[in-house]
């Protein structure tokens, strides 16, 4: 492979995902997380992708992705009745986070598929790159 | 006399290039898996190749400026033109992606690209042959 840029697209696929695993995990260390009011209640991450042309008049250069932030769930957060809880408001109730368990697997999954893809791209062409430096020997 | 290399050497270094490029463009689809809106893009390998092999005929337009854009000229595989992949099933977020296909066509790209090596270092090793004469 002539061109080096094949590791920065692949590159960045894995550090889009790597950024959507730690969304994940902070979602679901904090599925059981309560709060006294429904503002302050833990709500869902997750982050934007978008692709990226490294610069408008070279198109020889493939697009990479790169994530433009993290959004939060806009999803009601459900108000649950526990008086003997500590952080339960006057009325006794607490709010728990919007993050739906089941969705946030089924997306550690998705991305830790797409997160070995792109490593199988890197290794397939540090192959070939290694095989063309031997050409001729 | 100067050595016809490049003739020696057939249609394979203009395939190398070529699979390179379209590694290339592969690995951004693969990359883009999860972006909305992202349309898969793809070398259309056999008329890309068949321009490369061509010499232009043209006189080619010199850029005097760094921010002139490049014109594609057909002697040159690198800048080849990208074409949109049709998609199987279309997904709501816009997304056309088919990791599976992706994949399956980065691995045929590779056994390609490899497939030129093989056949470039075989053609080196005759030349070699010719040369030391054992």
């Amino acid at each position: 492979m002539p061109s080096f840029s094949i590791f920065d697209i692949a590159g960045s696929g894995m550090s889009a995902q790597n950024v959507r695993l730690n969304t994940t995990a902070s979602n679901l260390a904090n599925a059981d997380s309560v709060s006294s009011t429904a503002g302050a209640a833990y709500k869902a991450r997750h982050p934007v992708f978008k692709s990226v042309q490294a610069a408008l008049n070279q198109p020889k250069t493939g697009t990479s992705v790169k994530v433009m932030g993290i959004m939060q769930s806009q999803d009601k957060t459900p108000a649950r009745y526990e008086p003997g809880n500590p952080l339960a408001n006057s009325e006794g109730y607490v709010y728990a986070s919007n993050v739906n368990v089941v969705e946030e697997m089924a997306d550690m999954i998705s991305a830790s598929r797409s997160y070995q893809n792109n490593v199988e791209v890197m290794n397939t062409s540090k192959d070939l790159m290694l095989a063309t430096l031997k050409l001729g020997q | 006399m100067a050595l016809p290399l490049d003739n020696y050497l057939g249609i394979h270094p203009q395939a190398l290039k070529l699979s390179a490029r379209r590694s290339e463009v592969l690995a951004a689809n693969l990359a883009n898996t999860d972006t909305p809106n992202y349309k898969a893009q793809d070398v259309d390998f056999k008329s890309a190749l068949a321009a490369s092999g061509k010499a232009s005929t043209t006189l080619p337009m010199v850029a005097t400026q760094a921010s002139h854009i490049a014109l594609n000229s057909p002697g040159d595989a690198l800048t080849v033109q990208l074409k949109y992949r049709v998609p199987n099933a279309s997904s709501l977020d816009g997304n056309t992606v088919d990791s599976q296909m992706e994949q399956a066509n980065f691995a045929q790209n590779a056994v390609r690209y490899q497939a030129s090596l093989t056949f470039i270092n075989a053609k080196f090793r005759n030349l070699m042959t010719a040369i030391t004469g054992q």
